[in-house]
């Protein structure tokens, strides 16, 4: 009985870590793909790219874990708003396979300029030494950086929940979500709206690409090989919904954990078979509308 | 193509895009010619012709029905893993493989596009995706059956009895254009019948079909199956000429990589699915031997180029260049 506790318990803390990366990273796609109806298969890339500000910042130049990620955050974010303006914006109204065309080949571009600039080795990480060890908590001993990595997670979903609900800038994006056209018709310039949202959802990203190496690795392949989770947080989710990206990060973080803790032979099997069961009773995802 | 200026003209048009030109002949004699001219190069022009197969298969849906997939490699991986546990089961006669192979995908198609093809936009991606993970997924995790990440190895039977496959390419090459010859021919017939222009109808403006009284979901799926059974056979070709079913068939990469070919060529004009796969297959057969990650800046950043200023793809812009000077392409 005990025992079983016991598995409960890691497999639902270690889920709900892994669940918090995959909310910070994906909530920015969710929110762009929600509003300008833009497919960012390069999505990946921005964490992968915070990941490596921070990396380098923190074994080069001896900058602290926090501040790195700060730094990732404001350089994804500026660099975001170029592409944005750039070539995304040229491609809203497009097809669907015209983004993601546009967006493959972003990816493969970067994994390329990773692998010229940092070689294709994976990037080794030196956490603080207040994130290592565990802590108890009372009930059980746990590692600190998971618990740190909820926590973040944590407040990262509070401040995005007021931001969202509770500024005049929340709710000009919640109205443009809902109709694009009637905000337009209000005198809303969304496009600027969208800039902004983007460069936060793609510094978010940042972070979160960040916060998950010490759990994920990094190297080149990054944008490719978590792409396919980051959709799927999307798709469960709902796009557009900030409380959908929490809950769908939240519940595929635990099954996947799960799954991979009680049966490996099967790998990420419950995922998919997750996503299929949602996306066939709910098209549009748990919170989405369709 | 130019819009007809008179229902006169529009008649004429519908009326002659089923004949045969003599312009379509130059792939067929190119691909010939380069058997003979390249005798070194047959197991890469095998290969290529193996992919003008697939990119074909996926122009049907993408194209021609205008379902944006991005798991079409489900389809090819089970063509190429179905061939081969065929002959471990000891079916070894290449063609019936094939003929198996292509039931076998057009099943998996049945029942994966019976229930995804009911959603559209990114939940029709990511269903579509998901079918193709899943699968490599348990290619993978079944390694008593499909050799798991080592691939799964296999030799079958000579070709006709007579004609065994050889490390030259030779009878691959022939093999593979005789079967990519059959499935152009199929393609071909379906894009110009009635139920070819009613898939294009479902492509432009799919609430009209409805109206019309079209059953949309019964074409859509019938194309999808049709599409997956041809991906299925160009998959056991692969895997019959190279003596392996190998988990990268079954990949996101293989599903991307079909879709850049396809679309690099021009989608929904059946020989854009011909120089897209000849110029991706060849430029990364080059570049990659210098160094794989040069390639892959350059795939992308032509794939950026060609969506920004190339929408029709390299055939669509040599045939305007073409309709330029005058000729009818």
């Amino acid at each position: 009985m005990d025992y079983l506790l016991n598995v409960l318990f890691s497999i639902v803390f270690d889920g709900v870590a892994y669940g918090m990366i995959l909310f910070i990273i994906s909530v920015g796609l969710s929110i762009t793909m929600g509003l300008m109806g833009f497919v960012n298969l390069a999505h990946g890339a921005f964490a992968m790219a915070g990941g490596y500000v921070a990396v380098t910042l923190m074994n080069q130049a001896g900058v602290p874990f926090a501040l790195a990620l700060i730094a990732a955050f404001l350089a994804v974010a500026a660099f975001s708003v170029a592409f944005e303006r750039i070539l995304y914006a040229r491609l809203y109204g497009a097809g669907e396979l015209d983004q993601v065309l546009l967006t493959i080949g972003l990816v493969f571009m970067s994994i390329a300029a990773a692998t010229y600039i940092w070689g294709p080795s994976a990037q080794p990480i030196t956490l603080p030494a207040v994130l290592t060890g565990r802590i108890d908590l009372g009930i059980r001993e746990v590692p600190v950086y998971r618990l740190f990595m909820i926590v973040a997670g944590a407040v990262i979903m509070v401040a995005l929940w007021l931001g969202f609900e509770r500024t005049r800038f929340g709710a000009q994006i919640r109205a443009a979500v809902d109709n694009r056209r009637m905000t337009q018709s209000l005198g809303i310039n969304v496009d600027r709206l969208f800039t902004v949202t983007f460069a936060v959802g793609s510094g978010l990203a940042a972070v979160g690409g960040g916060l998950g190496v010490e759990i994920w690795g990094l190297d080149p392949d990054y944008p490719i090989e978590h792409l396919i989770i980051f959709l799927i947080v999307v798709a469960v989710g709902g796009l557009g919904s900030i409380k959908g990206a929490f809950v769908a990060a939240l519940l595929l973080g635990v099954i996947d954990n799960a799954g991979k803790y009680l049966l490996p032979e099967f790998g990420s099997f419950f995922i998919y078979v997750t996503m299929i069961a949602v996306l066939l009773l709910r098209p549009a995802g748990l919170f989405g509308r369709s | 193509m130019s819009a007809p200026t008179s229902s006169a003209a529009a008649v004429a048009l519908l009326a002659g895009r089923h004949r045969w030109r003599p312009l379509e002949a130059l792939p067929w004699i190119l691909a010939v010619a380069a058997f003979f001219l390249f005798p070194e190069y047959r197991v890469l022009g095998s290969q290529v012709l193996i992919m003008i197969g697939f990119a074909l298969s996926l122009d049907l849906i993408l194209g021609y029905a205008g379902i944006v997939s991005l798991g079409h490699a489900a389809f090819f991986g089970t063509g190429a893993y179905t061939a081969g546990l065929l002959v471990n089961a000891g079916w070894t006669e290449p063609i019936s493989g094939l003929v198996i192979a292509a039931l076998t995908a057009a099943a998996i198609g049945l029942i994966s596009g019976w229930v995804i093809l009911r959603t559209h936009g990114l939940t029709l991606l990511m269903l579509t995706l998901a079918t193709t993970v899943i699968l490599q997924e348990i290619a993978n995790e079944k390694d008593e059956f499909t050799g798991g990440s080592d691939g799964l190895l296999f030799t079958v039977d000579p070709l006709f009895g007579q004609f065994a496959f050889d490390l030259e390419g030779n009878v691959a090459y022939l093999y593979a254009l005789a079967v990519v010859a059959i499935l152009f021919y199929v393609t071909r017939r379906i894009v110009n019948s009635s139920f070819g222009f009613s898939l294009t109808g479902i492509r432009e403006n799919t609430a009209r079909m409805h109206t019309v009284g079209m059953p949309v979901h019964r074409r859509l799926v019938t194309v999808y199956v049709i599409s997956a059974a041809m991906a299925g056979v160009a998959g056991a070709l692969l895997s019959q000429t190279t003596e392996i079913a190998a988990l990268n068939s079954l990949s996101f990469e293989r599903s991307g990589a079909v879709l850049i070919m396809l679309v690099l060529g021009g989608a929904g004009r059946l020989y854009g699915a011909f120089v897209g796969a000849a110029v991706y297959m060849i430029l990364e057969d080059r570049l990659a031997t210098i160094d794989p990650v040069y390639w892959l800046f350059w795939i992308g950043l032509v794939l950026v180029l060609v969506v920004l200023f190339a929408r029709r793809g390299l055939f669509g812009v040599l045939s305007d260049a073409v309709a330029k000077a005058g000729w009818r392409a």
